[in-house]
């Protein structure tokens, strides 16, 4: 089986959000970026379980310049087998996506899998992009994948349960949590990753439609208002009375 | 602006969150003196739609269970027919697959979980998990936008609308539902909740939580609970809230025992009023609460569930 994951860096979870420039430019100072954790913990792992089981190849894909490469060093220390890195500056979502199919579209991948979104744009476009511009079905927020023969079946999450959902491959999935669970590089993974193939490819020019111009931050929250243990009660008044919410 | 705006519904009745998205189409119409049509499918009173701001109704009759594919296929097609400029979707399972497929099938700019109505090409958008807001500008003719559920409010002052058929061709689905377990069949489903009860490692052990569930019940809210709870299978998945599971904006937030770690606050940043009852009083989540209690979870609970009951008796 052959397994394309896509993986996008990301802002460690700690991270303190702050923006330099007049609000245009996410500061980067004193900030360790990560593989985007739905990308790693999820996809790549459950495609490397997949590999695992039925045979076949994992390839990581990430659209990012020089400094993309210390992330796929880390997917290919986990254990995918190459790697590529389409080298072009942050986009949008729909320029990812196209840069992601150009490649992908003759290499004859069974499996395309994503992170249900990344953690710092929450956009979860991108996998549903690469679907129609390789005219694929979609799996969008799986927590369950597997795969017997052709046949795909996954499970999502809804409110009140789980749906069980069936499609054939090739198929494009974007991972939820439940679908792997996250694994940490061994030593001896660490030192396969220096000597994995890692692709550089220079793609064509794309035009993005959509720009960030600008962030903030949310408005500060007022102090804690605090209420006394022993007249835990009133909180039940303030919440009917003073917030309005019950 | 002709603007055009899937509803969805199941079990015979639209979803909240796309009645939401009905409501945030109709206003975006409003503001720039054009129309908002709804667009749906199979067999449902459409009609309603109007009540919620929609001027009228495309309805396609021979679509049931529909798939995110072909609802993908109906919006581009009724795009196609009507010239619309705008289309809205929810943010939700659905509409994340419906969207993108949009925006390649029109080469548009897609907004994804948006928050706020546009201000002409600038669309505000929650990014860096809740933590910041981005101003994202669209810079093609025809924009599409996925409404985040829960973040812009249902207008119902509207009255019902006319509908009338379209007929589109639709191939058949690729993505087959083949069953769904039903996991939670009492309560109200997280999502959707306006009031939610939330407890973590705090309650000691599984067997402790009845008092949560019983505040929850006499509030009318939905629980949740903390990663580690779920990790360890005190609680079911689908109520872990935060970073990697599921995020949530209800109007209440209650959390019984939860430290507040920075991942857990990313998946409820975006509540209203945030409660927060925990015994030690440096947890970070006082920092990001409204109100708080310092205290034991086992001797604050009963006394709130007694105040809610004799709340609920004045009601």
């Amino acid at each position: 089986m052959k397994i394309l994951v896509c993986i996008s860096k990301a802002p460690d979870t700690t991270s303190k959000i702050a923006f330099t420039q007049n609000n245009t430019t996410f500061d980067e100072n004193g900030v360790q970026f990560i593989v985007n954790p739905y990308d790693e913990w999820y996809a790549l792992v459950r495609g490397l379980e997949l590999k695992e089981a039925n045979g076949g190849n994992v390839t990581v894909l990430s659209v990012g310049g020089a400094d993309y490469e210390q992330i796929i060093r880390k997917a290919l220390a986990i254990g995918a087998d190459d790697a590529v890195r389409i080298d072009a500056p942050e986009s949008d979502a729909l320029t990812v996506a196209k840069h992601i199919a150009n490649y992908a579209k003759d290499k004859g991948f069974d499996l395309i899998l994503c992170g249900k979104e990344t953690i710092n744009y929450n956009g979860s476009v991108v996998p549903g992009m690469i679907a129609e511009l390789l005219n694929l079905p979609f799996v969008a927020m799986a927590s369950k994948l597997d795969v017997a023969g052709t046949t795909v079946t996954c499970e999502r999450e809804i409110a009140t349960g789980v749906e069980v959902l069936e499609t054939s491959i090739p198929v494009v999935v974007s991972a939820a949590k439940g679908m792997a669970e996250q694994r940490i590089p061994n030593m001896r993974g660490i030192m396969a990753a220096r000597t994995k193939a890692l692709e550089v490819v220079t793609p064509g020019a794309e035009t993005a439609t959509t720009a960030v111009n600008n962030y903030e931050l949310p408005a500060a929250k007022a102090a804690c208002k605090f209420i006394d243990p022993e007249n835990a009660g009133e909180l039940i008044t303030l919440l009917n009375q003073e917030a309005k919410v019950i | 602006m002709k603007i055009i705006v899937l509803a969805e519904h199941s079990n015979g009745k639209f979803t909240k969150s796309s009645l939401e998205a009905v409501s945030y189409a109709a206003a975006w119409a409003k503001g720039n003196g054009g129309t908002c049509t709804a667009v749906t499918y199979g067999n449902i009173d459409a009609s309603i739609l109007g009540t919620y701001g929609a001027n009228d109704v495309l309805k396609q009759d021979n679509l049931e269970n529909a798939e995110a594919e072909q609802l993908a296929h109906l919006m581009f097609g009724v795009q196609q027919q009507t010239g619309a400029t705008g289309l809205v979707v929810s943010h939700d399972n659905t509409g994340k697959a419906i969207a993108p497929r949009l925006a390649v099938k029109l080469n548009a700019a897609l907004v994804p979980g948006a928050t706020a109505l546009p201000n002409g090409k600038d669309v505000k958008k929650n990014v860096f998990s809740g933590k910041a807001i981005a101003h994202v500008t669209m810079n093609t003719d025809v924009q599409i936008i996925s409404v985040l559920p829960n973040s812009f409010g249902m207008t119902t002052d509207g009255s019902a609308c006319g509908v009338n058929g379209v007929s589109i061709d639709i191939a058949p689905a690729r993505v087959k539902l083949k069953e769904v377990r039903v996991e939670a069949s009492e309560g109200i489903p997280l999502p959707e909740a306006d009031l939610v009860v939330s407890a973590g490692r705090g309650m000691k052990g599984p067997e402790n939580w009845g008092p949560v569930e019983e505040l929850a019940k006499l509030l009318g809210a939905a629980t949740a609970c903390s990663r580690p709870v779920s990790d360890i299978g005190w609680r079911p998945h689908h109520e872990h809230v935060g970073q990697t599971g599921l995020a949530i904006r209800p109007n209440l937030y209650i959390a019984i025992g939860i430290s507040g770690a920075i991942q857990h606050l990313a998946g409820v940043n975006g509540s209203k009023v945030i409660v927060v009852i925990n015994k030690d009083p440096e947890a970070p989540f006082f920092k990001a609460a409204d109100y708080g209690i310092v205290g034991d979870a086992f001797e604050v609970l009963p006394k709130l569930i007694d105040a809610v009951k004799a709340y609920n008796a004045t009601k």
